[in-house]
């Protein structure tokens, strides 16, 4: 090889990798548009710059009575609103459902509050499960590029479903099993309306994504509460249920239950900093006879 | 130089053939993937790690074993190794290729892959592990071609060279021990998340690596006419047995930590993988296999009567790649994920394109290692007749 020629190929390679470096400094509406942009934004139209400094320790959470959640059309309500809010796809294959809010047994989901002597109607009583959206994060953590953020305004913990590269480094990372890949394309599987447009106009995800619950980002933006909270609290007997609100705020319903009730969350002593809190039932659950 | 490539006996072309057909099929499979998504593997939700991401952990170690060789060579001027030094550079730079390859071809939106690069997020160990794998691919390509040129050109390396091959061993070790820490340091996983990792990680990379190298360099001999000295071969077969002694000794310390505490999240991966779990046991036919060759490998690789016969040896060094693979490319990342964070038990097994898109990967490292070797065959064979 000549010196010139070697040159050419060094200038060559340098020119492309420098245009790789600010290709994005240039044009940076070219990239995280659509959910991961539109979500980014302050969720309520007053918080703005002023406010920016207070907003960044807000942050929202859930309270689940599990009690409550024994009622199997109050879960049912739960899941199914958030599946059609979001067009969750329904695939039949346990390996690869997506799944945002789901039920799990007792024991899987508290492995630290059941013992020798626990009832197997409490090991096998059902939870409501979902994202944690953790103070801190391991998903968030791992992620190579970004795709998934914790938002400072309010703390919950996004997908920015164009960025995800499907590493999958998430799923292996998150302790609590909230994440799904889309191992084929969601789509055929999303509930349609008898026009075959899906339930929702939430953008429908490729395959070779993750996703995975995100409080109802979408809705918090119009000023609604998330899709599941609302499912059942409009179920009879199952209000209250599922609360929602601003943890960092004291005055708030879940800072007020937090205060008033004994909760838990899942696997503290990872130090994650969970933001689903759970009341457990008094009693031995299926003792009510109502699941 | 490159030039030497495409001059070959037949029996380098059938190789090349060997490798190209492989490819393509590997290529047949990777488009069935490529269009209709990752559902084509045997991974699940439970189970988002497999084959893919097993064969690069076994290859990184693999790649990082060339310091088994560069370190004596370069930094204690042993001798000997010479002639296999160069073998070594070069294995590594296909390993890191096929490395990144099966990354690549475990991605579920591989267009976007640059993404790691046009967003870097320095607080993911992946991003470090991009960083570390191309700067050792390209150190091992500056060094390993400079070097061959030199030799050519009848003079010595060019003095540039010297601090990149200084560069190149903590380098070889920070590959592995970036890779490790992909894995140790999940909260979620408590069968990865231990200290141990690493170092484990290093002394079956500098098992396995060395091994494969023999074994090259015995068919390098045979069929390439190509010696490498049979005290090269013997001091390479002494890495070997003591990598594979200090990796037993590491899985059998991490063994005791897990099993005699007995905490249920410690003990839950290796009864998976010993006895089975609540009756699901795929992996425990190959855990067996793979700790009886480790074992048998360990003894008869300590007695020197043994390990100084090339016959035996070849198959010793063979043991260890299968008792290692078996660990790494095989039960240590599905037994992460077994059981679930919710306590689910969901079995993996590989499915027909993913075997076949694993071998075509390892195809393409088979094929650039043979066209890299073929270029130092012709070489030295230039050189004896010159």
């Amino acid at each position: 090889m000549n010196e010139s020629r070697r040159r050419f190929l060094k200038e060559l390679g340098c020119t492309v990798l420098g245009a790789g470096v600010a290709l994005p400094l240039l044009d940076p509406t070219r990239l995280g548009t659509d959910v991961g942009k539109a979500a980014s934004r302050p969720a309520a139209g007053g918080a703005r710059a002023s406010a920016a400094a207070a907003a960044s320790s807000r942050q929202w959470a859930m309270v689940v009575d599990v009690e409550k959640c024994l009622r199997e059309d109050v879960r049912n309500a739960c899941v199914e609103a958030c599946d059609r809010a979001h067009n969750v796809p329904r695939i039949p294959d346990p390996k690869e459902e997506v799944k945002w809010i789901w039920s799990e047994r007792y024991e899987g989901v508290f492995p630290d509050e059941v013992h020798a002597h626990t009832p197997a109607a409490t090991r096998e009583a059902p939870v409501l499960v979902l994202c944690n959206h953790c103070t801190d994060p391991a998903c968030v953590k791992v992620c190579p590029t970004g795709a998934t953020f914790k938002r400072e305004s309010d703390g919950i913990v996004m997908m920015d479903m164009h960025r995800c590269i499907g590493c999958r480094y998430c799923m292996a990372a998150c302790p609590y099993g909230a994440r799904s890949f889309n191992w084929r394309d969601p789509r055929p599987w999303i509930e349609t309306d008898a026009s075959g447009k899906p339930a929702s106009d939430y953008p429908t995800r490729t395959r070779g994504v993750v996703e995975k619950c995100d409080f109802c980002s979408e809705r918090l933006r119009v000023g609604q509460t998330p899709a599941c909270v609302e499912a059942a609290n409009a179920v009879q007997g199952g209000e209250g249920a599922l609360t929602f609100g601003e943890v960092s705020d004291p005055d708030s319903d879940v800072s007020r239950l937090l205060a008033e009730r004994n909760t838990v969350c899942r696997k503290v002593r990872l130090g994650t900093g969970p933001n689903v809190y759970y009341i457990l039932p008094g009693a031995t659950p299926a003792g009510d006879g109502r699941a | 130089m490159l030039t030497r490539v495409f001059h070959g006996s037949r029996r380098y072309w059938a190789l090349v053939a060997l490798w190209a057909v492989l490819i393509v099929i590997g290529l047949f499979a990777y488009s069935r993937q490529f269009s209709q998504g990752l559902s084509v593997t045997g991974m699940s939700r439970d189970v988002s790690w497999g084959l893919y991401i097993a064969q690069f952990t076994f290859m990184v170690g693999i790649a990082a074993s060339a310091v088994m060789v560069v370190l004596p060579y370069y930094l204690h001027d042993y001798k000997a190794f010479g002639r296999t030094v160069i073998l070594g550079e070069f294995l590594a730079v296909s390993a890191v290729l096929v490395c990144v390859l099966f990354i690549f071809v475990d991605m579920g939106q591989p267009r976007r892959v640059m993404n790691v690069m046009l967003h870097p997020r320095p607080n993911s160990v992946m991003f470090w592990d991009f960083m570390v794998l191309f700067g050792y691919l390209l150190l091992n390509l500056v060094i390993g071609t400079t070097a061959i040129e030199a030799e050519r050109k009848g003079v010595p390396p060019p003095k540039w060279v010297r601090p990149l091959i200084y560069l190149s061993i903590p380098w070889a070790v920070s590959i592995h021990t970036v890779t490790a820490f992909l894995y140790s340091g999940l909260g979620a996983r408590p069968f990865w998340m231990t200290a141990i990792l690493a170092p484990r990680f290093l002394a079956s990379a500098f098992a396995a690596g060395p091994s494969l190298l023999i074994l090259l360099a015995l068919l390098v001999r045979r069929f390439g006419g190509f010696d490498v000295g049979e005290r090269s071969i013997r001091a390479l077969s002494v890495i070997v047995t003591y990598a594979m002694v200090v990796n037993v000794f590491f899985v059998l310390v991490e063994m005791f930590t897990a099993l005699y505490s007995g905490i249920p999240h410690d003990v839950d991966a290796f009864a998976y993988l010993l006895a089975g779990l609540q009756g699901h046991a795929a992996l425990r036919p190959w855990t067996w296999v793979g700790d009886f060759l480790a074992v048998a490998c360990v003894v008869l690789l300590l007695v020197p009567a043994v390990r100084h016969r090339e016959r035996w040896l070849a198959w010793l060094c063979a043991g260890v790649i299968a008792s290692l693979w078996i660990e790494k490319g095989l039960a240590l990342i599905v037994a992460g994920f077994i059981p679930s964070p919710l306590d689910h038990i969901t079995e993996y097994a590989p499915t027909a394109p993913e075997i076949a898109i694993t071998i075509g990967v390892y195809a393409v490292g088979g094929l650039v290692l043979t066209t890299l070797y073929k270029v130092v065959l012709s070489v030295r064979k230039d050189l004896q007749f010159a």
